[in-house]
């Protein structure tokens, strides 16, 4: 068995070394798999806030992924085609810039997230589970039919947005600002998760009559929970949409938003490093075993079959032996 | 005489053809314990719902410290300083005893909004929850997950978590039960001094404790007062022999 925390720092070690070995082996696409699990890891990180530490089955984050997709989208098309993205009541113009474009998701993300969450926590249990679903589902029908913006072919953009001082088309580059962007995150989270917050949140999810007799609105922790989960996964989706340059409803969809769930059992709910070691572990999966054949999905769903009925705290709970997250 | 703590002025609360309560009027003086007594299913959980605010009264009102609270929700009466210990001890099993303690002090301070800073580094909160257990007796498990205490231990961090709130009243819900004689002898001790503090509205089957702490006593039958006094004149009282402390008692 391995203590946690080297786990932790083994799981981060790869983030570097993968991608520095590909640099040097000149393998690009390498590069482009491990971006692709640490924005991953990043949309699941948002979850575990919610679902984790908040106790929130949400199966509706791909609201939040396909916000932040066309977060980006919509700014880079109007920027690559010259057009306003709105003249009234005053002029917005598309833009190319990162920053501004994470900005926009994130805040677009946690409104969506206010407005969702104060309608769904209304409810608990299987009513949470399906209502979340069913604003997925909104969204996914809406962006099918909004012709304006490719429908459901989606929105390609020519070329990768730009950071102040980098050359994002490089894919070590972009890999580069993906992977801080990650160790931000994770850094908020593990902060959050001691601190007040976190604190009450956690007795939220456990025993939410407490948190009342106490003083404190569960619900309105559980609230500003889901806002902060909305606004990362969004920010996700923003990074995802530029590694593949190409945004489509296909973000919007429960599928999707199921995938962000699959991260998190993978690797341990409400585990900091879970969504991580379950977005890595995914990201592998998907290139190892759909190489070997088109039908990956029924070994992946053997796999979080056999880690439901054995190891509830996912692939870190296996490997270190605890069940239970505690620290 | 000055206003009473915490009192209820004809509080009647019916689920159905069931009158759980049926014009209710208690009250909770400064520096004492006010023992309800009764059989199961007299209403005393009802009773206390309504007190703490989980359940809405058909009719009739809850007064805190001379103030109508009948509108109220559970938290805000906490804010108002109303301390709660439950039957079945609900506490976050998996977080620490220490944790637990925080999260009522926390509570006090109504400001969970921190999101950077180690709040079991703020040192205002930990002494406050460390002073709780301490006087609980807990100081000396404050790294143990909860789940990990004995059945009576977790009834002593309940009183801890009410403690670090430095409430105006308590209402505690049968804090003996299912503790040891050694452990509710050391509770009821406890209690002895607690009420100096703030008055304890205290719900229990204990016998021993409860005429061993009690000033008053209020005897809950078919969601009805029967008698209110003092040990001896509920002792001595024909009505409440008959219907709760049987013949022999």
């Amino acid at each position: 068995m391995i203590r946690e925390t080297y786990l932790n720092a083994l799981t981060l070690g790869l983030f570097v070394v993968i991608p520095a070995w590909a640099l040097i082996a000149d393998e690009p696409f390498t590069i482009t798999l491990m971006t692709r699990a640490a924005i991953f890891a990043i949309a699941a990180i948002g979850l575990n806030i919610a679902l984790g530490i908040g106790g929130l089955v949400s199966l509706g984050h791909a609201v939040f992924f396909g916000i932040g997709g066309y977060a980006m989208g919509i700014l880079a098309y109007h920027a690559q085609t010259y057009t306003p993205l709105a003249e009234w009541p005053f002029l917005i113009d598309g833009t190319k810039s990162m920053p501004l474009i994470w900005l926009v998701a994130v805040v677009v993300s946690a409104l969506a997230a206010f407005v969702i969450g104060t309608l769904s926590l209304r409810t608990t249990g299987v009513y949470f589970i399906m209502i979340t679903l069913a604003f997925g589902q909104m969204f996914f029908f809406f962006t099918i039919s909004w012709a304006e913006y490719g429908g459901e072919d989606g929105l390609s953009i020519y070329v990768r947005n730009g950071f102040p001082g980098l050359n994002t088309l490089a894919p070590i580059q972009f890999y580069g600002l993906c992977f801080v962007i990650l160790c931000l995150v994770l850094l908020f989270t593990w902060r959050l998760s001691k601190s007040s917050f976190g604190l009450a949140l956690n007795a939220a999810r456990q025993a939410p009559v407490r948190v009342e007799t106490v003083g404190l609105d569960p619900t309105r922790l559980k609230l500003v929970a889901f806002v902060i989960s909305g606004a990362i996964t969004g920010l996700a989706g923003a990074l995802f949409a530029d590694l593949n340059r190409f945004v489509s409803p296909t973000m919007f969809s429960w599928q999707t938003s199921g995938e962000i769930m699959i991260f998190l059992i993978l690797g341990g709910v409400g585990r900091l490093y879970g969504p991580v070691v379950g977005a890595l572990a995914f990201v592998a999966l998907e290139h190892w075993l759909g190489g070997l054949s088109d039908y990956w999905h029924i070994y992946l769903g053997i796999l979080l079959l056999l880690i439901v009925l054995f190891g509830r705290g996912g692939l870190i709970g296996l490997a270190s032996g605890k069940a239970a997250v505690h620290d | 005489m000055t206003d009473p703590v915490l009192e209820t002025r004809d509080v009647c609360k019916s689920f159905g053809a069931l009158r759980a309560s049926r014009n209710i009027s208690l009250d909770l003086n400064a520096g004492e314990i006010h023992a309800i007594i009764g059989p199961n299913g007299a209403g005393k959980t009802t009773l206390i719902g309504q007190i703490c605010g989980t359940l809405k009264p058909d009719s009739g009102s809850v007064r805190l410290l001379g103030q109508d609270v009948t509108g109220l929700a559970t938290r805000d009466r906490a804010q108002r300083g109303l301390g709660r210990t439950f039957q079945i001890s609900s506490l976050a099993m998996e977080d620490t005893v220490l944790q637990n303690a925080v999260l009522g002090a926390l509570g006090a301070t109504a400001n969970p909004w921190r999101f950077w800073k180690d709040v079991l580094k703020d040192t205002d909160l930990r002494t406050k929850a460390e002073e709780a257990l301490h006087r609980v007796g807990l100081q000396d498990h404050a790294l143990s997950r909860t789940a990990e205490l004995s059945h009576g231990q977790r009834r002593q961090l309940e009183v801890a978590v009410a403690l670090t709130k430095e409430p105006k009243a308590f209402v505690m819900d049968e804090p003996m039960a299912g503790m040891g004689s050694e452990g509710s002898k050391r509770l009821t001790e406890f209690l002895d001094e607690l009420r100096e503090q703030a008055p304890i509205l205290l719900v229990e089957h204990d016998m021993d404790a409860v005429f061993a702490l009690a000033d008053r006593i209020s005897v809950l039958v078919y969601g009805e007062v029967i008698a209110t006094g003092t040990v001896d004149e509920i002792r001595s009282d024909a009505a409440v022999r008959e219907a709760y402390l049987g013949e022999d008692a």
